[in-house]
């Protein structure tokens, strides 16, 4: 693997960090805007995605309508959504049109109109979202298990609550843009065939003279409960079960996500033989690393017939606790494998790219290359995901299920 | 950049776009079976068969399958569709022999009574699943009323019944007649070593039976129906609207898809103007699909029950405006700038370009280069935009609405 990280801090603070793939003939980037919903203020959750919304609507000389035509004509792939802790704005087109897309996303991030004349549509555009998540009884299980499994406010949904959706004015969202979008904290990832020295000069010719503004990072509140069924009339109960686990940034993390990719991950992985294949409980059950800044879970979820859920939930509680008991040499052989092979294909998507180092750049205040990711990984030793599991068995689960019944955790289960 | 075909002696074809400056390989069999070619009597039999697969073989049991594409590090998986059921891999190029003949046994399966009686149990699941989220089962109803009885209107899914009652004995007979080599393709894309996948395909299959298969391919008839079913529990309404479109040999599908992404593209279409960005609906779109000997415009609707019946008018305005005027240059321009950047940047994995070339293949027996579909969505015209109306007007569909609304009606002139 030949690859190499740049990355350039400006002067207001922004990051600019770079990875030039030239074998591909597209250029992809990712803004991460420090604006995420755990900075939504109280009785306003979901400011944070009706500003999103609103910047979309009009920004730099641009109407709404002018915005969308433009990216279009430059073929530019689009996408943006509110995390935590970001609100991120991505995109990909060919090589050739990556600056006068940055331009754009330049006016966006920095010059959004906010107009009155958008602000219903707006409104119920993010009503609905929070609307159709009611009929999507997967993703509703899941939102609630974040909820549950972080203190205040960092398990938040991004989407809000509908009292907050209805009284949200002009003025909150023009406050939220001032406060949070801002260049120090904001990250640009960029992927792809590019020219790195060129790409350094344009972004500063666009972002150099952004004020940088300071900010308090958002306090940690209460917890809720850690169990919760919530009623819904539907042919499966959805099943969420959470524990505590480490950040990316940790030193351990990869033992920790080497326990969890023999987990999950791969027809071989545990959950899916003993849950699906043996048993034939249900068609989706998962395990996943989920990780914020100073926090990290892994988040589980199992969907089936409400007759047969309560003995899915048993046998996937079963073997979370049995993980503790350590993994064998040929589960990380196996994993190994599969990481091998998906680093070397990363480097044919310069979206995944940009997103990632981005990401890596937020989490760990530089980026790992493919080989260095490569290396943590090979490092990796049955002893030292056993030494880490023994020390940190799963357990304290937090478990919403989802459906026309509740279920009883079994005994011993804490 | 460089295409090779070979067929062996029993019918098994084989075709890649080699390109050695991938960094991997992407290997599949593409088998020309789907819902389409089920009876009654074996509702959704494709589909549990694709689930049965991974459930061994003489040589390997269920665990084996799924360790070994794990050792290899491999992306796989396998979907059913009307049409086509394709079991693919993506490994780094020095496994590929290891995946196709990992991939080659496993079509050979041992379909045993009592690993189909436990996957039963996640067929069943699956469709339960579905009939818990969004539309709720209403793409199979309004695919059913709209073609009637044209094999296209068959579930790849099947029914809970159809499903329980399916014997073992019915699915090896499909089995059968529907997986021999002269009814598949194997295909690759990536870094291939062609001559090498030949020699793997001739020991590996090239004593499979040939059965030559039937296939009925037919151009559906056009449908109006319009129905409305209540479901309390919904929050949202939920429409599907089915009309004719061009079918995969057609050649005015390219005009199809510039066509659809004009009126209904999530971003930027007329849909997108008149119902998301206004907030009327949550989603608004229309697509393109061909199959062989027919194909569909499929509209999407999912918004508040209030707003239900006024965007269906609304909808139904745009397509009648539509049929009237075509669309405009600006449109056009953009329309086609959108694709070919989707098809670029869509073409640089691998395994995205395997879909393509056995697409192609399946479909047409004709190899197309990332270029050629670039130019033939550049040489669509306004014209062709405005023949593929008149062909297939979207006025004249068959719409099936779910949700709380109870009182929805076909707008004016589309019954």
């Amino acid at each position: 693997m030949k690859e190499s990280i740049l990355s350039h801090i400006y002067d207001n603070g922004l990051v600019l960090v770079a990875e030039p793939m030239m074998s591909l003939e597209s250029a992809a980037f990712t803004f991460l805007v420090p604006a995420g919903c755990a900075s939504d203020p109280e009785g306003l959750a979901g400011l944070g995605s009706f500003t999103c919304e609103m910047t979309l609507r009009g920004s730099g000389s641009r109407d709404s309508r002018q915005f969308i035509q433009d990216l279009e004509n430059l073929g530019v792939e689009r996408g943006e959504s509110v995390s935590t802790s970001h609100t991120s704005f991505s995109g990909a087109t060919l090589a050739k049109n990556l600056f006068p897309a940055l331009e754009i996303f330049a006016d966006l991030i920095r010059r959004p109109h906010f107009p009155e004349d958008q602000l219903e549509a707006a409104r119920l555009v993010a009503i609905q979202e929070l609307r159709a998540i009611e009929d999507e009884p997967g993703q509703k299980v899941m939102l609630e298990l974040r909820r549950r499994q972080y203190p205040e406010p960092w398990g938040r949904s991004s989407h809000g609550e509908l009292p907050a959706l209805e009284s949200i004015g002009l003025e909150d969202i023009r406050d939220y843009f001032a406060q949070h979008y801002h260049p120090n904290g904001t990250i640009l990832g960029v992927a792809g065939q590019i020219d790195w020295q060129r790409l350094k000069v344009q972004v500063g010719r666009m972002f150099a003279d952004w004020a940088p503004r300071d900010e308090a990072e958002p306090a940690t509140g209460r917890s809720l409960a850690k169990r919760e069924h919530l009623h819904h009339e539907s042919n499966q109960t959805q099943i969420a079960i959470g524990f505590e686990s480490l950040p990316y940034r940790h030193q351990d993390y990869f033992q920790a996500w080497g326990a969890v990719g023999v987990l999950s991950g791969g027809m071989s992985s545990r959950l899916f033989t003993e849950v699906r294949e043996k048993r034939g409980l249900c068609y989706t059950v998962y395990a996943t690393m989920h990780t914020l800044r100073d926090r990290g879970s892994v988040l589980c979820y199992a969907g089936t017939s409400a007759e047969r859920a309560q003995e899915t939930l048993d046998v996937t509680l079963a073997e979370l606790v049995r993980l503790a008991q350590g993994i064998k040499a040929d589960e990380l052989a196996r994993l190994k494998a599969r990481i091998k092979s998906s680093l070397i294909m990363q480097q044919e998507s310069s979206s995944s790219r940009s997103g990632s180092i981005a990401r890596d750049w937020y989490h760990l205040g530089q980026v790992r290359t493919l080989d260095e990711v490569g290396a943590l990984v090979d490092a990796l030793s049955r002893d030292s995901i056993n030494a880490y599991l023994a020390a940190h068995p799963p357990g304290d689960f937090t478990i919403v299920t989802l459906g026309p019944n509740p279920l009883e955790v079994p005994v011993g289960i804490s | 950049m460089e295409f090779r075909k070979h067929q062996l002696d029993n019918g098994l074809q084989i075709v890649a776009e080699c390109n050695a400056e991938a960094y991997s390989t992407a290997v599949g069999f593409f088998v020309q079976t789907g819902a389409r070619d089920e009876t009654d009597d074996v509702a959704g039999v494709s589909h549990f068969l694709e689930h049965m697969m991974f459930k061994g073989t003489p040589t390997r049991t269920a665990d084996d399958v799924n360790r070994e594409f794990d050792e290899m590090g491999a992306h796989y998986n396998a979907f059913t569709s009307e049409e086509h059921t394709v079991y693919y891999a993506a490994v780094l190029p020095e496994l590929q022999t290891s995946a196709v003949e990992l991939l080659g046994d496993i079509i050979r399966p041992s379909l045993r009574e009592e690993d189909f009686t436990t996957e039963k149990q996640v067929i069943i699941e699956e469709i339960r699943m579905y009939e818990d989220q969004p539309p709720f089962g209403a793409d199979d109803k309004c695919k059913a009323a709209h073609f009637g009885s044209h094999p296209l209107g068959r579930s790849v899914l099947g029914t809970v019944q159809s499903i329980t009652d399916l014997r073992v004995e019915a699915m090896r007979r499909y089995f059968e007649t529907r997986y021999a080599p002269d009814n598949m393709t194997l295909v690759g894309a990536g870094r291939i070593d062609f001559n090498t996948l030949v020699d793997t395909a001739d020991w590996l299959c090239g004593k499979w039976k040939p059965m030559h298969a039937p296939r009925e391919t037919l151009a559906a008839a056009p449908h109006r129906g319009f129905e409305c079913l209540k479901k309390d529990t919904a929050t949202l309404e939920y429409v599907l609207q089915l009309a004719g479109g061009p079918a995969s040999t057609d050649s005015d599908r390219y005009a199809a898809k510039v066509l659809a992404t004009v009126l209904g593209d999530d971003s930027g279409s007329r849909l997108y103007w008149a119902l998301v960005d206004s907030g009327l609906a949550e989603q608004a779109t229309l697509s393109h699909h061909d199959y062989q000997g027919t194909g569909l415009f499929m509209t999407y609707l999912s918004c508040d029950p209030q707003h239900a019946q006024a965007n269906l008018e609304q909808i139904a305005n745009i397509y009648a405006e539509a049929e009237q005027e075509g669309a405009t240059a600006a449109e056009l321009a953009q329309a086609k700038s959108k694709i070919s950047s989707r098809i670029v940047l869509g073409s640089e994995r691998p395994r995205s370009r395997l879909f393509s070339v056995g697409g192609n293949w399946m479909q047409r027996r004709e190899y197309r280069t990332v270029q050629q579909d670039l130019q033939a969505i550049d040489a669509v015209s306004r014209d062709a935009l405005v023949e593929v109306l008149a062909r297939y007007p979207l006025s004249v569909s068959t719409t099936l609405a779910i949700g709380p609304a109870t009182q929805l009606t076909a707008p004016a002139g589309t019954i």
